[in-house]
């Protein structure tokens, strides 16, 4: 990239600039021609020139020239007006020249701004691009959200500097240097005096400023050291939280703060010093002339007239003179951002255009065996990972290593040798486009990163090497397209269409989008991953418009999951919800809404305050029963846990009330002993009600709930979904058998009913039964569909470590790979789990056609015979190489690591 | 069964006839309410012992793994507890209880059960208090085992 930015722009913008240098100096015909107009109208039609005799008329337009050789040329010969004809004639021309300038300013403006943009789009894809071809060890000493802030926010200036870049200048100094030859014109000596003054300006001013610029150095760099730490905050939020460091941190935000507002203030002071000098040198000028000129007049020796020109001329150098200056100083700041920026992405040993260049699924042969040829590897600090390493893997071999994860890296490209190389088919891997290496060799380590978006994206991720198939678009979609691709190709963008095709499906080994799950299903199942993304959908609510057939199925499946669990005698594991009888597993709350509130006026806290819920309880004489129950629990949990602290785990039991409830109902409750309901305030009332909404009596056993009460709590529901009114229709879906509710999870659809809490493991039981019925009924496929659209949040967060790990693995073995590289892919994960996931992915591997090779880099060396071949390495050499029997038999350091 | 008569089952045990009723209350409340079906198990000899486990209704029999297979020692019914041991201190079950009919209990956990001893030192004595007398009781018995032994031997 150019080193500045001033190169930069004229190298990537230069047509564009003399087109619009061009533009401009045509702009200024109109420009002064509707100077000259007014003077015109008023002189000519309003005063009366040349229309001294009654009916005179005047030439309008004429237009004709006097050439040489071809004598006078009359274009147009010109209307004959009268004088009101004449004034509205130059009135609408003058009119016209304001529409015209206006236009040409429009069409400037606009011009100008989108070639800044355009300029933008350049360098931060630039950036970017860069970005992607560093060399691996360049992100050991970045920061994300460094080089985020550098592309996103330092550049931004630059953006809008570039249409002035070279407009400003010429036009601005054009009409600086116009008004000073004018009053050098008029006046030689006061003439030479006003260019003195520029001259001092031009001198002093930028001098200034260069505080400015090295302040303005800090400013940014300041900045964007604040930005790498915020991002570190929220990387490291949980190492934060565990060493109780948060206060560390708010000293370090809070000093770093601190000194970015010194630095601002410096620069807002400067700033203002700078601008007072500036303005008091351009008023010095006429201070000057009225001070020697008017001296030099009232001598004789300087016309008056003279004198009140230049003082007129000078009136229009300020200006410019002042913008002028500014653009220098815009100038420089954006100069200055710019060589910051680029400085941080001027890296020795970036990676090759050529290696990324996109290839497109058959191109890209790739030539077995993969070696290490006198392999040596080092880390950051110089220390040896790997000495003078020697090693072939043939296609089709599976191969443990005991040790040796640096080779595992270099394989991957990950570390680039020291000295040595790796090469596949004698080429050095390094010179292979990455479309080569990157679709043939698949790397899992356990150093990763999950991608934000769905658990689908993420599995897919590995195969979106090339849009393989054009996306379709309607006439507008495909203007649309065009308009895109013409806009990239003009900021040096790659044109590629996001929206295609890039899934590989060759490389998934099907042949379409509708066998992709088919590919997917054994890979999941091979990591165990499938159960957890069953658990998922299970726990995800879906809309029943968009996966029409799997509701109906939902539905149908209610009465078949009660039938299963009768038949294996666990009925009573769920109690469903009857219209007609109370729910004894749910809460009283729920019992009385019996459905899912989904509207603003009706869920949570809300609907102890809707007025017709309100009048349902008094109506049925429910609000009494129930504020005597409630009252009850108050007592009970007051005594229960009055006097605990009030951050006591126990507190997560009482799910009726917080632990800052506590003193206030304990006030409530002194308050009502004596009068009890009536001396209750209606808030007061739906405050204790509140508290029986969540009662559940086999939970919390207080013996609360009769025969007589959860009938008359029936009755109340009926009555509260016969008299719904209008505006709360919509805000609550009753539970209904025969329908699938949009607003529960899938379990909740399916089970549509609450697991008795009574039995000790019933949920788990009831999972199991309901996965085989999925997969009896052929619903599993849906469901773990439903399960892949769950979107995996920041970095895969949202997922558990071991989730993590599995979808890291998963996403490779979707590949079809000629070489399997994986580098301690499961670490901490429990042995058991472990032995069991490697064989299955060996298992699965060893199923394909292709045979691919397994480069397994295991921490648990007991696994070795599973694979035809052990590569054992000590303090970075291979000590042992062969199979699993020779080695164990011979008594070298496998054979310990074994016993070990 | 209500949480007071959970309570007042507690209270009959000996290892909380000390301890005072609105903290058994305190200690239902936060413990869960099971029922077994006959032949459940309620937990394995050889498991990490997470939870006591008070019989409401019920019997249940005590089995012990032995190298002719699995041996009935005990059974327990309504008003006992079993595996309070293992919320005492770290042991691995020393036997599998077994629901011999439906059974219901309370299972009191050992981190709900070790908290409240945190905050309530009093439970604590009385606890100590009940192990002292079982431990005192144990030690009598066997000194006259072993001054019996010695008089035989």
């Amino acid at each position: 990239m150019e080193k500045r930015l001033i190169s930069y722009i004229w190298t990537h913008t230069r047509k564009q600039q003399l087109w619009i240098l061009l533009v401009v100096a045509v702009s200024m015909i109109p420009y002064f021609m509707s100077f000259d107009l007014p003077k015109q109208i008023v002189n000519g039609p309003i005063q009366g020139q040349g229309f001294e005799s009654e009916g005179a008329t005047q030439t309008f337009m004429r237009i004709a020239f006097d050439l040489p050789y071809l004598g006078n040329v009359v274009v147009f010969p010109g209307l004959e007006l009268t004088r009101i004809q004449t004034l509205y004639a130059l009135s609408l021309v003058f009119l016209a020249l304001v529409v015209i300038n206006g236009l040409f300013k429009l069409y400037i403006n606009t011009y100008k701004g989108r070639l800044g943009e355009r300029l933008l789009r350049r360098i931060r894809f630039d950036l970017i691009d860069r970005v992607l071809r560093f060399p691996p060890n360049q992100f050991k000493r970045v920061k994300g959200a460094e080089i985020a802030s550098m592309v996103k926010d330092e550049v931004e200036p630059l953006g809008g500097f570039t249409g002035d870049a070279f407009v400003q200048p010429a036009l601005l100094g054009g009409q600086a240097v116009t008004a000073l030859v004018f009053i050098i014109l008029q006046n030689y000596w006061l003439g030479l005096m006003a260019a003195l003054i520029v001259a001092v300006q031009a001198i002093i001013i930028p001098k200034m400023r260069k505080r400015l610029l090295v302040l303005g150095r800090e400013r940014q760099l300041t900045a964007r050291e604040l930005s790498g730490r915020v991002g570190e905050i929220v990387d490291g939020i949980s190492t934060i939280h565990s060493y109780d460091t948060s206060n560390f941190e708010r000293a370090d935000i809070s000093a770093r703060l601190g000194r970015i507002f010194k630095i601002r203030y410096d620069l807002y002071q400067w700033k203002f010093m700078v601008k007072f000098l500036n303005n008091f040198l351009a008023q010095v000028t006429p201070f000057l002339f009225y001070c020697i000129g008017g001296y030099l007049a009232l001598n004789g020796r300087l016309d008056i007239g003279q004198l009140v020109a230049v003082i007129g001329a000078y009136k229009d150098l300020p200006g410019p003179l002042k913008e002028l200056i500014d653009w220098d100083q815009s100038r420089q700041d954006v100069q200055i951002k710019f060589v910051q920026v680029v400085e941080q992405f001027n890296v020795d040993n970036m990676i090759d255009p050529e290696v990324h260049k996109v290839i497109d699924g058959g191109d890209v042969k790739f030539k077995p065996p993969l070696a290490a040829v006198n392999l040596t590897l080092v880390d950051d600090s110089g220390a040896r990972l790997l000495e003078r390493v020697s090693l072939q893997i043939q296609p089709g071999e599976k191969v443990a290593m005991i040790g040796g994860e640096a080779l595992a890296e270099a394989f991957a490209r990950i570390n680039w040798p020291e000295s040595g190389k790796v090469v596949a088919g004698g080429e050095d891997l390094l010179s292979l486009p990455e479309a080569v290496t990157g679709r043939h060799i698949s790397y899992v380590s356990s150093e990763f990163y999950i991608f934000q978006g769905t658990l689908w994206d993420n599995l897919l991720y590995g195969l979106k090497h090339a849009p393989v198939r054009p996306a379709s678009y309607d006439a507008t979609g495909e203007a649309q397209r065009r308009w895109a691709i013409e806009e990239a190709r003009l900021a040096g963008n790659p044109v590629h269409d996001i929206n295609s095709d890039w899934i590989d499906y060759e490389s998934a080994l099907v042949t379409g989008p509708d066998e992709l799950y088919s590919a997917v299903h054994p890979v999941l199942d091979a990591v165990m991953l499938t159960n957890d993304i069953m658990d998922l959908a299970l726990r995800s609510a879906i809309d029943p418009a968009t996966h029409e057939t799997l509701a109906a199925r939902i539905v149908e499946m209610r009465k078949g999951l009660r039938d299963t669990l009768e038949h294996e005698g666990l009925d009573g594991l769920i109690v469903p919800f009857e219209l007609n009888s109370y729910n004894i597993e749910a809460t009283v709350g729920e019992n009385l809404l019996f459905g899912t509130a989904t509207g603003p006026d009706l869920i949570g806290a809300a609907i102890a305050k809707n007025e017709y819920f309100r009048e349902v309880l008094s109506s049925t004489g429910l609000h009494k029963t129930l504020f005597a129950m409630g009252y009850e629990i108050a007592e009970n949990a007051i005594e229960l846990f009055g006097d605990l602290p009030p951050d006591h785990p126990f507190f997560q039991q009482l799910t009726f009330m917080t632990a800052e409830d506590i003193p206030e109902y304990q006030l409530l409750l002194q308050k009502l002993s004596k009068g009890g309901f009536d001396a209750a305030s209606e808030e007061e009332r739906y405050n204790i009600i509140r508290l029986s909404f969540a009662y559940i009596e086999p939970r919390h056993r207080f013996g609360l709930l009769d025969k007589q009460l959860m009938d008359k709590i029936v009755e109340a529901r009926r009555k509260f979904h016969d008299e719904l009114p209008e505006e709360l229709q919509g805000q609550i879906e009753r539970y209904d058998p025969d329908r699938y509710m949009a607003s529960a999870t899938l379990r909740d659809n399916v089970l549509f009913g609450r697991i008795s809490q009574k039995h000790s493991d019933g949920a788990e039981r009831i999972r199991k039964v309901a996965i085989d019925l999925f997969n009896e009924r052929g619903l599993e496929q849906m469901i773990l569909a439903v399960g892949l659209e769950f979107d995996v949040g920041a970095g895969g967060k949202r997922l558990t470590s071991v989730q993590r790990l599995k979808l890291n693995l998963a996403r490779a073995l979707v590949r079809n790979s000629t070489y399997f590289i994986l580098n301690r892919p499961l670490p901490g994960l429990d042995a058991r789990i472990q032995d069991h996931i490697v064989r299955d992915v060996i298992d699965l591997l060893g199923r394909r056609d292709t045979n691919p090779a397994i480069v397994w880099v295991l921490s648990n060396p007991s696994l070795a015979n599973l694979f035809d071949r052990v590569v054992v390495f000590d303090r970075g050499v291979l000590v042992e190489d062969g199979t699993h029997e020779t080695l164990a038999e011979k008594g070298g350091i496998f054979k310990e690591l074994l016993s070990s | 069964m209500l949480l007071k008569d959970e309570v007042k089952m507690l209270q009959q045990l000996p290892l909380f006839a000390g301890v005072p009723p609105t903290k058994l209350k305190l200690l239902a409340f936060t413990s869960d309410r099971l029922s077994f079906r006959a032949g459940d198990i309620l937990f394995r000899q050889g498991d990490a012992g997470d939870a006591a486990y008070v019989i409401l209704t019920g019997k249940a029999d005590i089995l012990v793994d032995s190298p002719s297979g699995q041996i009935k020692v005990a059974e327990v019914e309504y008003n006992s507890i079993v595996g309070e041991i293992a919320i005492l201190c770290d042991v691995s079950r020393t036997a599998t209880v077994k629901a011999a009919e439906p059974v219901e209990v309370l299972k009191i956990s050992k981190d709900d059960f070790l908290k409240l001893l945190n905050d309530f030192p009093d439970i604590a004595i009385e606890i100590m208090r009940v192990l002292a007398s079982r431990l005192s009781h144990v030690t009598s018995e066997l000194t006259e085992v072993r001054s019996r032994q010695r008089q035989t031997g």
